[in-house]
């Protein structure tokens, strides 16, 4: 019966070709928009670290001054995990999770050692040892540096495969040296390829929220001797020196934790509000307010979905919607227009619900034949969106499960458009219309 | 009006959906040219600068942070030197930050020392060289530009430099924040821990945006003080705009040249600044463009499909009609006319709606009330739209012949 009503459908749509087109056109264009914009939302409020998220933890805490009275969801949807250096190396120093590593993004000034070559710079990143076991980072050769060598001061670097293959041709580079605003490191890791997206890590710490994978890797303490400056200062106090970042109060530093199960986060909290208590005897603190986000918390929590994203998904919604009304509007004129014929089949012994299905056939077809042309519609949108220089432009693909999406969305979307005019056709009485014939 | 009506109650399915076609289309297409004309407002402020006759550019050792590396006050000076020298260069000077070039320095302002409910947080701090005010065409509407002796050594980064010049000059905006409805010219204001610090205002300027517009800071809220050296601070060049092409690409040779171990990742035409700024503005006004004129085009194909199907359904009354008398130009008038009356229902729901969606959007985005006037546009392309849309199938319902009413079938 199903082979029967798709050559129905078809004989309908060759006699109504503007008509049909006109549907398959509408229903293309929304399905299109939609599926764009999707993609880029389905983008930019991704997990970055699917396998352990749950287990990823950002410690808040308020520094601010006595007289600074900021509401605590206000400061850390600005600020995030983003504390002093003080402050996080001694949370970092109690050990209460199963990993923690401080971040600080830099500037880093990459001096290639060949003659004739300029100088660039590079996005850098000032962490510490567990950083590359805690965020999954996969190395191509060597491996992380040791908590020790941090202690040290070492100066030894991790780098990028792309730095790599800028700087040494991407041979194993392990045991050279690179000139890291104007310090000689040494590498002892070259990463494989590795961008989570969102850059959960550094949203707080002054980087973009999404894009490329930062370069060059330098132990946290080794870096600030260097005296290489933080992408993001936040003082609160007019007599902070900047220039001993170590002990100044000023925010610089990102913390994560990295728990052996989500249920911890319970005790790791009641340890930061300790420690704030601790403080705030002390007279370092005097704000209570503690937050521990999760990782996809945290995201949400610091908006790193940027607004216009989420208009354009509603607007591309509401586009679709018509595009649906428009389609029922259309089915059913075709379909009061064929009242003759659903007459003649209706006595010839069609059931009401042989005339339904027939007619959901053929709206699926619109449907089908829209999500084919949404789906090149959705193409071309993201390749005009890939030509953005937007941050996340780059990354925006079709992938498998939005492909499917499109055709289910298209199948859905055609279906309930279906609806009204198949309920109609189905209930047209043969009698009359067989009369004036 | 009345056989129209009439006959639309035979279509109440058929016009229901047209006229929620219409309400949907008009309460979208309403909101998004309010978008577009928020966006566009937003666009073409006034920086306060002279926007079409400035480059800049960054060299390495200025970056912010830590001092080891960054130029020495001789050194930018030396660079100032080389770069008043480039042919076209009528004068240079060294800022923080340019209106929408995007890093800021914000701070606190105390209108009381030791009073910290008199604390104005997030005032924006402009600090410049010498000539700073006139390099940058900035326009005082009262007051002075600083005095040669009025410039000091002084960091936001701390250090030995932390004691403030004594004199600023504030934007209209900010002076009326401190002090509303009052003449800001003489007035004092204070920076530092408790306020120590006491600055004079000594000029006013009516606009001067902020290096970044967001809902912490606002559009302008600036301040500017004279300093000797910018510590992360950037070159800024004034010229003849026709020769901004020619300074900016002898930028980087000249900089390098004095040392070439530097970098100089940032130099730029500071109209190309401004345009880097909205270009997410730019995309969403061209996104928002390209939505109504897609939405427009279907709903006024799928009009013109309705109006098609009725215009058939009804060649026989059409037909009698006409045998009664009725001329062409009547049945013409009978289809625009119901097209009228549909269209109108669906304006008046899509003018509602078109609030409530302002309303929603309001709660969810940064967006503010829509004035009712942004309706009228939204509604007028709507029932034009309609007549024009209707227009193909009503020629053709008049050219039905009276000749159809004899027929049978």
């Amino acid at each position: 019966m199903f082979a029967y009503y798709l050559d129905l459908a078809l004989r309908s749509f060759r006699r109504n070709r503007v008509l049909t087109a006109l549907m398959v056109l509408a229903l293309g264009l929304g399905i299109g928009a939609s599926i764009t914009t999707l993609t880029v939302l389905k983008l930019l409020s991704g997990d970055p670290l699917p396998q352990k998220s749950a287990r990823i933890f950002a410690p808040e805490i308020n520094p601010l001054p006595a007289q600074v009275h900021l509401p605590a969801a206000e400061l850390f949807s600005n600020w995030g995990d983003l504390m002093s250096y003080t402050d996080a190396m001694n949370l970092l120093r109690a050990r209460r999770g199963e990993r923690q590593a401080v971040v600080a993004l830099t500037g880093a000034k990459i001096a290639p050692r060949q003659a004739g070559r300029h100088p660039f710079f590079s996005n850098g990143v000032m962490t510490t040892a567990d950083f590359f076991a805690m965020f999954d980072a996969p190395f191509e050769y060597g491996s992380g540096w040791s908590e020790q060598d941090g202690e040290d001061r070492a100066r030894v670097a991790v780098i990028s495969t792309t730095l790599n293959d800028k700087l040494f041709d991407g041979r194993n580079s392990l045991g050279q040296i690179i000139r890291v605003s104007d310090h000689d490191y040494r590498i002892i890791g070259v990463l494989k390829p590795w961008a989570p997206q969102p850059r959960f890590y550094a949203i707080s710490v002054g980087g973009q929220g999404y894009g490329n994978g930062d370069d060059v890797f330098l132990p946290l303490q080794s870096a600030l001797a260097d005296k290489m400056g933080p992408e993001n200062t936040n003082c609160w106090s007019p007599d902070a020196n900047v220039n001993h970042l170590e002990t100044a109060p000023c925010a610089f530093v990102g913390l994560w934790v990295e728990l052996a199960n989500a249920s911890d986060a319970g005790a790791y909290k009641t340890f930061l509000s300790n420690y704030v208590q601790q403080q705030i005897s002390l007279g370092r603190f005097h704000h209570p307010d503690v937050d521990l986000p999760d990782l996809m918390g945290y995201l949400g929590q610091q908006q790193v979905v940027p607004d216009d994203a989420k208009l354009q998904t509603n607007l591309a919604f509401g586009f679709l919607l018509i595009c649906i009304v428009n389609t029922v509007g259309l089915l059913l004129a075709k379909c009061l227009r064929r009242s003759r014929e659903i007459g003649v089949r209706r006595a010839l012994g069609a059931t009401r619900g042989a005339v339904f299905a027939q007619f959901m056939v053929e709206s699926g077809m619109v449907g089908v034949a829209g999500g084919v042309l949404g789906l090149i519609f959705a193409e071309l949108g993201l390749w005009a969106i890939r030509h953005q220089p937007a941050d996340y432009a780059k990354l925006a693909h079709l992938d498998v499960s939005m492909f499917v999406a499109t055709f289910v969305i298209a199948l859905i979307a055609s279906l309930i458009a279906g609806l009204l005019p198949a309920w109609r056709a189905c209930v047209v009485a043969p009698a009359p219309q067989l009369k004036s014939v | 009006m009345h056989p129209v009506v009439a006959a639309l109650k035979h279509h109440k399915t058929t016009v229901a959906l047209v006229a929620l076609e219409i309400a949907l289309t008009c309460a979208i297409v309403t909101n998004a040219l309010f978008l577009i004309g928020d966006r566009l407002a937003l666009m073409h402020m006034t920086t306060g600068v002279a926007d079409n006759q400035l480059v800049w550019a960054r060299a390495s050792g200025l970056d912010l942070g830590q001092d080891s590396g960054a130029a020495s006050p001789a050194e930018a000076a030396a660079d100032m030197a080389a770069l008043r020298a480039i042919p076209g260069v009528e004068s240079v000077a060294m800022t923080n930050s340019l209106p929408l070039a995007g890093s800021y320095w914000s701070m606190g302002i105390w209108r009381h020392p030791g009073d910290k409910h008199s604390v104005l947080d997030n005032a924006v701090e402009y600090v410049g060289t010498r000539g700073m005010v006139k390099t940058l065409g900035i326009n005082l509407s009262e007051g002075r530009d600083f005095l040669p002796d009025e410039y000091v050594d002084y960091s936001i980064f701390g250090g030995k430099a932390k004691v403030p010049p004594s004199v600023a000059i504030v934007t209209r905006a900010l002076a009326n924040q401190l002090w509303p409805g009052q003449d800001p010219l003489g007035k004092t204001f204070y920076l530092g821990d408790h306020g120590k610090y006491a600055i004079h205002v000594v000029g006013v300027t009516e606009h001067l945006l902020n290096p970044s517009i967001n809902p912490n800071q606002g559009i302008e809220r600036g301040l500017i003080l004279p300093v000797k050296s910018v510590q992360g601070g950037m070159y800024v060049l004034r010229m003849r705009p026709d020769m901004r092409k020619a300074v900016k690409e002898a930028i980087p040779k000249i900089l390098i040249g004095l040392d070439p171990s530097r970098i100089v990742p940032d130099d730029q035409i500071y109209t190309d600044t401004i345009s880097e700024y909205f270009h997410g503005d730019r995309a969403m006004i061209w996104l928002l463009l390209v939505v109504i004129g897609c939405l427009l085009a279907v709903t006024a194909l799928g009009v013109v499909g309705l109006s098609s199907f009725w215009v058939q359904q009804r060649t026989r009354q059409i037909g009698i009609r006409r045998a009664l008398g009725a001329t062409r130009a009547d049945i013409m008038r009978y289809f625009l006319a119901e097209n009228f009356l549909i269209v109108g229902i669906g304006v008046v729901v899509g003018l509602l709606a078109a609030v409530a969606l302002n309303l929603w959007l309001m709660d969810h985005y940064e967006l503010h009330r829509m004035p009712l006037v942004w309706l009228l546009p939204g509604a007028a392309v709507l029932l034009i739209l309609g007549q024009l849309a209707v227009l193909a199938p009503a020629l053709r319902a008049s050219h039905v012949p009276p000749v159809v009413a004899t027929r049978s079938v």
